[in-house]
């Protein structure tokens, strides 16, 4: 199947839409079925990258060109890498996931709401995969209008807040980062990525780039101190699109820094590798600090999101090759623990209307099942040995110790904290006598609810006992990007036909 | 000499058709029983469709020049004036229904709106000074009465009062500026006027007074700040349909004689010219968007937005390179699709002695009609900015021209603005998709607007994923006509 990257993007966009244009004419639990077997088939196109993929050279792969805008050089150009086929699968997976996991939560205009999660993957793969700067910019800001109807309609009492200021924020970057591209446009003559890498910039030009590019990848991680958007959107929004925002889209801002930022400006980003250093690990054991003290549980797993990924962002920022992988299986692992532990809020949350840790206690009680995968879940969230969470962080604290002990033992203190908020929180909602007879009267898991929990729980354990699965996809690009990194080594394209 | 005539008339052919229908609406206008009004409706849009077909006939031609150079035929020209066709049309469209409830639906109106074309059209189509204002004046003064058709509405009549009065001190302003041009260059024609200021060595002074004036009354025509403050109140008072068609159609010709009066005739006084664009740009893109924020008044809104878009429009015209003069005729057309989506909207959900006139009226505008709720996203995601609607494009082409030219920090100052100017977009986006409706009446919407309101807003989104064509179209008129 050729123009399989092209089918990835656009089937989910398409049968979106068509669900979109049926809203009013088919029942919700039609609406349901449809959307649910769109995802699946997204996941199915999707699959095939990881099958067709050779993984043994770090080229961009699959490639796709047409000449779209030539006014502007602006080209439809597809193609991903071993840093960009790992995420694609996440998004795909993660979108049925969420279709099953708002099967019964979401009441409201349902046909609208599962389009909206359909659009925005297919809008999130085309960011993944695009290799022109102005294709990934238009994918790239096109993911915030489902977004932000997302949190807006289907949202808590606060939505309207929490949207416009998610909005906002993004916005402000991406702004910032467009102007980067208008510069490098003018520069190279030309919107593709590879040419920007060999564009031969000076050092101060550089440094202007990234900070630039910094703006928009930073407030969409997010990093200390553009974080304080994630926390108000994760407890507005609805189960879905905090899965949808924790386990992927955070992963917009990391691997833009490893597409972008990084390969375009690697001196800048070599001359910067303090000051982001430090904005990772404020991110890492600051908000560490402030995710133990809240008491809002859906707060507490956002405010985990942003330590988490400092991780990432430690481990992009260390250049060597355990770093880049050991982020890489954090992104993947956070994308599944961040989403199991949303969903496990979720879970509560439809019996029983209330996010706050204390109005629960005992929850083991009413629900055994349950109360062993949530606390599975916190467990991988702290980083348990044998769960993806503990091969991602310990992947990174050792590439930190090949730079910098200190680095190492403040980045590895987080893991107490980690530890601390989330076997705490535990113990307060699972643990303990029952609160009221509300919790008593809880049921269990339904089949669907366990399905879904045991999926994620089984592909956590799946990366933490085999990391493999995921190194060997990138293995052989992170080769290359450190060649480019170092000795600033040209980045080629391979001819368009392979 | 007779064929020259012959040859000159040719080329008016369209200004000549648009005259004598116009005249022709106004007598049949006397003559008609209220129920056969729709004789004039389908009269003016054959006007339009006639001129349309005189004016492609000659289309992408090279440039001709009739009366003694007073005239000319370009492609810029021809372009501007098929886009114009097109917005009267719409307006035709949308505002029927309005117009008919409100008693307005006259022989006047659409023979002050066809001479009001035929003035643009000389405007677009202007080479020499006096017949720019010849043109403008003929349309000011079309525009005038138009905000006064309402004439026992006293809002109406008190901005159509205040539109006269800054619009003619305004006009008096860009007469002042032509007579010092004239005076220290001895002509009127754009040609001659930059041949003489390249060669000759003139009075720098008079021609720096001169050029203050005449871009002062053009910054007014266009409505871009300091000369800003009519903009609001005539949008407020007069009749929505009005206010559509002050606010779209005449910014074409705005922009078509800016560019022709500053980068074809002053070309050589850039330098001049330059720093007043670049002082109106930056303040009309903070005050507009500044201000917009504050308003509750949906109509005001939208024209403190008008205001920051023709910001955006100076940014393309200041950096003084075709690039970026096409740039800003790609923003103006592209605003001007907006523009008219964005008041049709008002107009649908405006009935017999309801106007839609605050931000509350979009409240829950989806749960009573997701479609056309979809259709207002999309033309304020595209008036915001936000890919991948045309208004990205239309941004990006101007940035980018500015960015060129080296004004790269004020470039980043116009995209920090853009994001103020987000926010009141994404809030009518919030009216209509997160609150709950205020008032439960269903809208009842004719059915030639429903298609032409949805192929107009449609388009936005379209053309954002084909921008290519009418980006070259844009570049080529330029360079064509302005090299």
């Amino acid at each position: 199947m050729t123009h399989i990257l092209s089918y990835s993007i656009w089937t989910p966009i398409f049968l979106g839409g068509l669900i979109l244009l049926l809203s009013g004419k088919v029942s919700d639990i039609q609406a349901k079925w449809l959307s649910l077997s769109s995802s699946i088939i997204s996941f199915l196109i999707t699959i095939r990258l990881y099958t067709d993929f050779d993984f043994s050279f770090g080229q961009f792969q699959f490639q796709e060109f047409f000449h779209w805008i030539p006014a502007f050089h602006i080209n439809y150009h597809l193609g991903v890498d071993g840093f960009a086929v790992p995420l694609i699968l996440l998004t795909s997976f993660t979108t049925v996931i969420i279709i099953m996991a708002s099967w019964r939560s979401i009441e409201d205009r349902v046909a609208q709401y599962m389009a909206a999660f359909l659009i925005m993957s297919g809008l999130m793969i085309g960011v993944f995969s695009a290799l022109d700067a102005m294709l990934y910019y238009i994918f790239w800001e096109a993911t915030l209008i489902p977004m932000f109807l997302v949190i807006g309609i289907w949202g808590g009492p606060n939505r309207i807040y929490a949207t416009i200021k998610f909005f906002l924020y993004t916005v402000l970057g991406s702004l910032l980062m467009l102007v980067a591209f208008i510069y490098l446009y003018l520069h190279t003559n030309s919107f593709e990525v590879v040419n920007f890498y060999n564009a031969g910039l000076g050092l101060y030009t550089q440094i202007l780039i990234f900070l630039a590019l910094f703006m928009a990848f930073a407030v969409k991680i997010p990093m200390w101190p553009l974080h304080t958007w994630l926390p108000d959107a994760h407890v507005e929004a609805p189960t879905g699109g905090s899965i949808i925002l924790a386990a992927v889209m955070l992963k917009l801002g990391a691997y833009s820094f490893i597409r972008f930022a990084i390969p375009i400006a690697p001196e800048a980003a070599i001359y910067l590798k303090g000051f982001m250093v430090t904005l990772s690990l404020i991110a890492i054991l600051y908000i560490a600090l402030i995710a133990i003290v809240q008491k809002d549980m859906k707060k507490l797993i956002a405010y985990s999101s942003i330590s988490h990924m400092g991780f990432v962002t430690l481990g992009l920022f260390m250049f060597n090759s355990i770093g880049i992988e050991g982020a890489y299986v954090q992104m993947i692992s956070h994308g599944f623990i961040s989403a199991a532990m949303f969903l496990s809020v979720g879970i509560l949350y439809d019996r029983l209307h209330t996010r706050h840790i204390a109005d629960y206690g005992g929850v083991i009680h009413a629900m055994p099942t349950f109360t062993a995968f949530a606390v599975f879940f916190a467990m991988a969230n702290c980083g348990l040995p044998g769960t993806s969470g503990f091969v991602g962080e310990f992947l990174v604290i050792m590439s930190a110790m090949q730079n910098n002990f200190w680095i190492a033992v403040i980045a590895s203190s987080s893991l107490i904290f980690g530890a601390a908020y989330s076997l705490w929180m535990v113990k307060r909602v699972f643990y303990g006598e029952v609160r009221n007879q509300k919790i008593r009267a809880l049921k269990d898991l339904s089949w669907r609810e366990f399905f879904i929990v045991s999926i994620l729980a089984l592909l956590i354990i799946l990366v933490g006992v085999f990391p493999k699965i995921i190194t060997d996809m990138t293995n052989a690009t992170t080769v290359q990007f450190l060649e480019h990194i170092h000795f600033i080594k040209p980045i080629t394209l391979l001819p368009l036909d392979v | 000499m007779n064929q020259l005539i012959q040859f000159d008339i040719s080329l008016i052919l369209p200004e000549i058709f648009v005259l004598s229908m116009a005249m022709a609406v106004l007598m049949t206008g006397l003559f008609i029983k209220p129920s056969l009004r729709w004789i004039m409706f389908a009269l003016s849009q054959f006007t339009l469709l006639g001129s349309a077909y005189l004016t492609y006939q000659h289309f992408n031609h090279e440039t001709q020049f009739a009366f003694s150079k007073m005239f000319v035929r370009d492609g810029l020209a021809d372009l501007l004036k098929i886009m114009s066709y097109l917005g009267i049309s719409i307006i035709f469209f949308y505002s029927r229904s309005y117009m008919k409830d409100r008693n307005l639906y006259c022989g006047e109106y659409f023979a002050l709106v066809l001479f009001a074309l035929l003035g643009m059209m000389i405007m677009i189509s202007s080479h020499n000074m006096l017949l720019v204002y010849m043109g403008l004046e003929l349309l000011s003064l079309c525009l005038y009465s138009l905000t006064a058709l309402d004439r026992d509405n006293q809002k109406a009549t008190e901005s159509a009062i205040k539109y006269f009065v800054l619009g003619a001190l305004a006009s008096g302003f860009l007469l002042y500026g032509m007579s010092m041009i004239y005076g220290a260059t001895s002509s009127l024609d754009f040609n001659v006027v930059s041949a003489v200021l390249l060669n000759q060595p003139t009075d720098h002074a008079i021609l720096v007074l001169g050029l203050v004036f005449v871009v002062a009354g053009l910054a007014f025509k266009l409505g871009a700040v300091p000369f800003q403050m009519w903009v609001p109140d005539v949008y407020e008072g007069s009749p929505s349909s009005i206010a559509m068609l002050i606010s779209s159609v005449p910014k074409l010709a705005a922009f078509a004689i800016t560019v022709r009066i500053l980068g074809e005739g002053l070309q050589s006084m850039m330098v001049d010219w330059k720093q007043m664009m670049l002082i109106m740009a930056v303040l009309s893109i903070s005050i507009g968007n500044i201000t917009a924020i504050a308003q509750t008044n949906i109509k005001r809104m939208y024209a403190y937005s008008t205001i920051s878009h023709i910001g955006f429009i100076l940014f393309g015209l200041m950096s003084g390179t075709l690039n970026g003069y096409a740039s800003s005729l790609f923003y103006v057309v592209s605003y001007m699709f907006m523009t008219l989506v964005s008041f049709a909207m008002l107009i649908m959900m405006s009935r017999k002695n309801f106007e839609c006139e605050t931000l509350d009226d979009f409240k829950g505008l989806n749960r009573k009609n997701p479609w056309y709720a979809f259709l207002m996203l999309i033309t304020m995601l595209s008036m915001a900015g936000i890919p991948p609607t045309i208004g990205f494009y239309a941004k990006f082409m101007v940035l980018q021209s500015a960015f060129d030219a080296g004004f790269s920090s004020f470039v980043v100052y116009a995209v920090m603005m853009a994001l103020v100017g987000m926010f009141y977009y994404m809030r009518i986006v919030k009216l209509m998709y997160f609150d709950e409706p205020k008032l439960k009446n269903k809208l009842d919407i004719p059915m030639d607007m429903q298609w032409i309101l949805s192929a107009n807003a449609l388009a936005l989104l379209v053309t954002g994923f084909i921008p290519q064509t009418f980006m070259e179209a844009a570049t080529q008129a330029v360079v064509l006509s302005l090299h």
